[in-house]
């Protein structure tokens, strides 16, 4: 089962023949062959890597090459606009690797986002990944191990330490989703864990968080009252000072709010079993599933 | 981005908020001909620094006269000023701002943010000025109004009149504040802010509203089409290794510790920081060297950890994604052998290329642990750093 992703997704990457665009693309459909096309306003007709066509806008790659889901690489000043359309050309699924993108564009995104049928995962975010179904994203395909984890994050590198730990462990991944690290966002924590809860191939859950915002406390609320299954978190940041932005546009402490002391002690009070170092994830998930077999 | 006070009221001037009278003064001469041409009996000599709590630090004084404000301004420029913000080390002073002083009768707090959670724009308006807002939240909670506006229909009358009916404030000052709020909207959309924050927001004795003193925070992301605003940075004001991180796209963030970090990614470099203080260590800074690092990019990072006098330890902490373990591996033998390395290093390495990674550290004959997990490398270089 999984989420979001499976062998039944048609994607196309918007932005297919810039560097990124094309090396991922690459990467992606040699993990699992999903890919369908590409997009590149100017280079409609001509053949892409991996010999996928080329259209010059979503709409056209959607009536013609049936796209139900969308992998965007388009820079910065331009991501808005991309992600725009193919919110306008209905795409089901789409997926926001680009960094960098003015959080008042965003805003105008989120707004639309609102009012549509699309659902957005990202941006700034590694995309989403079913192990042995489907990639859509910049992580490492071959770390991953079909199995029953599922892992929902704000950061890329984190979440494939989470990967190789639950794969070393032979948990292994039903499917992985990265949320992205901006203060504004399409999917959030609580979308992902709903997808989870009602999947039946996922047996436990990843949550890593870090500084900034509110979203891990929220979704420590929704866990409390809605999740059923057992819940493992890590929280990146526990040393961060305040004040300063660490790497990602979101990850501040502002204020004394939106620590990681304050969204480790919400999700523990959830019943979350909490990994105080980043290298016990995945074991905190093992005592999360063994409590909850008791 | 930061920018300075006197650049924050240029910038509220030309765009209809109203602000005291004030000129830049780069030395004592020029902060006397300021108060000969603000012409009025109080002065305030403010030092120029990116922190706030200068008033409590001796960064902010009043001037009766001309050649009191020259005096001043003598004092000021050159010092180091230590504040709350500044951290011990404090900050030179190189310009001030001389103003023209004001009767308070009333002060105010007034902040734009960012509402992450309706995806709009939050006003925060608060009676108790002049103190942090940080403060206000904790013992007068119910004194805060918050506002949050939608961009894509804008700042409408009820929003305005919803400010100032919960704030309790007299008829007279609605007035006052109504236009304020309607321009620092425009100026939130036109210029890019993350945050812009007014405190305090005074009434005189003539019942006139007027920014006392304003930060603004700029959104990096969208600095590319922020042309006039990006020439506002000022260099001397930030770490210096910061600023030569930036020129060599990398993301760093000086801290108090000895421990020097070098990750890839942003939440592992974060997680890296928290692991070594787990383990009873101190990080030395946050650096994310990115996903597409070279063999030049590693080089660079380890020329900024290595000028770091404090750094007495190497902790390399590698997930090979996208980013191959053996190039990673060149880039660190290089950048050893080209710097000269004199302090302990431990190499966590794991994803892509891992082997021939770990061979590459092993027959390199440098003196380093290669770790076998993340663990593993905090434990490690914390013992080497202790001994």
């Amino acid at each position: 089962m999984a989420i979001l992703v499976n062998s039944n997704t048609r994607v196309i990457t918007q932005g297919i023949t810039g560097k990124s665009g094309e090396f991922h693309t690459k990467l992606s459909h040699e993990y699992a062959p999903r890919f369908v096309g590409g997009v590149v306003p100017g280079k409609g007709g001509q053949k892409a890597i991996l010999d996928l066509p080329i259209f010059n806008t979503v709409h056209e790659a959607k009536d013609r090459a049936k796209a139900n889901a969308t992998m965007i690489f388009v820079p910065p000043p331009f991501a808005a606009d991309a992600i725009l359309e193919a919110i306008d050309a209905e795409i089901e699924l789409i997926i926001c690797i680009t960094e960098g993108i003015p959080v008042l564009d965003m805003v105008a995104v989120k707004k639309a986002l609102d009012r549509s049928k699309s659902r957005l995962i990202g941006p700034n975010c590694p995309g989403v990944i079913t192990p042995g179904q489907c990639k859509i994203g910049i992580m490492p395909g071959h770390i991953h191990k079909v199995g029953s984890a599922g892992i929902v994050s704000k950061s890329g590198t984190l979440t494939y330490e989470a990967v190789g730990q639950t794969t070393a462990m032979g948990i292994g991944q039903s499917s992985c989703v990265g949320i992205g690290g901006d203060p504004i966002i399409g999917t959030k924590y609580i979308d992902v864990l709903t997808l989870f809860e009602q999947d039946p191939q996922t047996e436990g859950i990843i949550l890593i968080g870090e500084i900034g915002g509110d979203a891990e406390i929220q979704a420590a609320k929704f866990i409390k009252e809605h999740i059923k299954k057992p819940v493992a978190a890590f929280i990146a940041g526990q040393t961060a000072p305040k004040g300063k932005r660490m790497g990602h546009a979101g990850a501040i402490v502002s204020g004394g709010s939106g620590t990681a002391a304050e969204k480790m002690a919400a999700l523990e009070e959830a019943g979350c079993v909490v990994a105080k170092s980043p290298a016990d994830i995945a074991a905190s998930l093992k005592i999360a599933m063994d409590r909850k077999r008791r | 981005m930061d920018i300075h006070e006197y650049q924050a009221k240029a910038l509220f001037k030309q765009n209809g908020v109203p602000v005291p009278e004030g000129y830049l003064a780069t030395n004592p001469l020029e902060a006397e001909f300021a108060m000969r041409r603000l012409g009025t009996e109080i002065g305030v000599v403010k030092a120029q620094i990116h922190a706030g709590g200068r008033g409590k630090g001796g960064g902010v004084k009043l001037a009766k006269s001309p050649e009191e404000a020259a005096k001043l301004a003598k004092e000021m420029i050159g010092m180091t000023l230590v504040t709350h913000q500044t951290g011990p080390e404090g900050k030179k002073v190189h310009k001030v701002y001389v103003e023209a002083g004001s009767k308070i009768v009333k002060e105010y707090y007034l902040a734009l943010v960012l509402d992450r959670e309706t995806a709009g724009v939050g006003f925060m308006f608060s009676t108790e000025g002049g103190m942090d807002i940080e403060e206000v939240a904790e013992k007068h909670p119910e004194k805060i109004v918050y506002v949050s506006v939608d961009p894509t229909t804008g700042l409408q009358g009820h929003h305005i009149r919803t400010i100032c009916y919960k704030a309790g404030l007299p008829a007279a000052e609605h007035k006052e504040l109504a236009p304020i709020l309607k321009s620092l909207f425009k100026m939130f959309l036109k210029y890019d802010y993350s945050m812009l924050e007014i405190n305090p927001l005074i009434i005189n004795d003539q019942g006139k509203m007027f920014v006392l003193d304003g930060k603004m925070n700029f959104d990096d992301n969208a600095l590319y089409r922020q042309k006039d605003i990006e020439v506002l940075r000022d260099f001397l004001e930030e770490d210096p290794r910061e600023v030569q991180a930036s020129k060599y796209g990398l993301s760093y963030i000086g801290l108090d510790g000895n421990i020097g970090c070098l990750v890839n990614g942003a939440g592992l470099a974060m997680a890296t920081m928290d692991i070594v203080q787990f383990a009873g260590g101190t990080p030395a800074n946050f650096l994310d060297v990115g996903g597409g690092a070279t063999q030049e990019t590693v080089t660079n990072a380890f020329k900024i950890l290595l000028s770091d006098s404090k750094v007495k330890g190497i902790f390399v902490n590698i997930f090979g994604g996208i980013m191959r373990c053996d190039v990673i591996a060149n880039g660190i033998v290089a950048a050893a052998k080209e710097l000269g390395l004199r302090i302990p290093m431990v190499v966590r390495l794991e994803g892509t290329n891992v082997e021939q990674g770990k061979e590459i550290l092993k027959n390199s004959g440098l003196d380093l642990y290669a770790a076998s997990n993340m663990a593993d490398g905090a434990k490690k270089i914390v013992e080497m750093v202790k001994k």
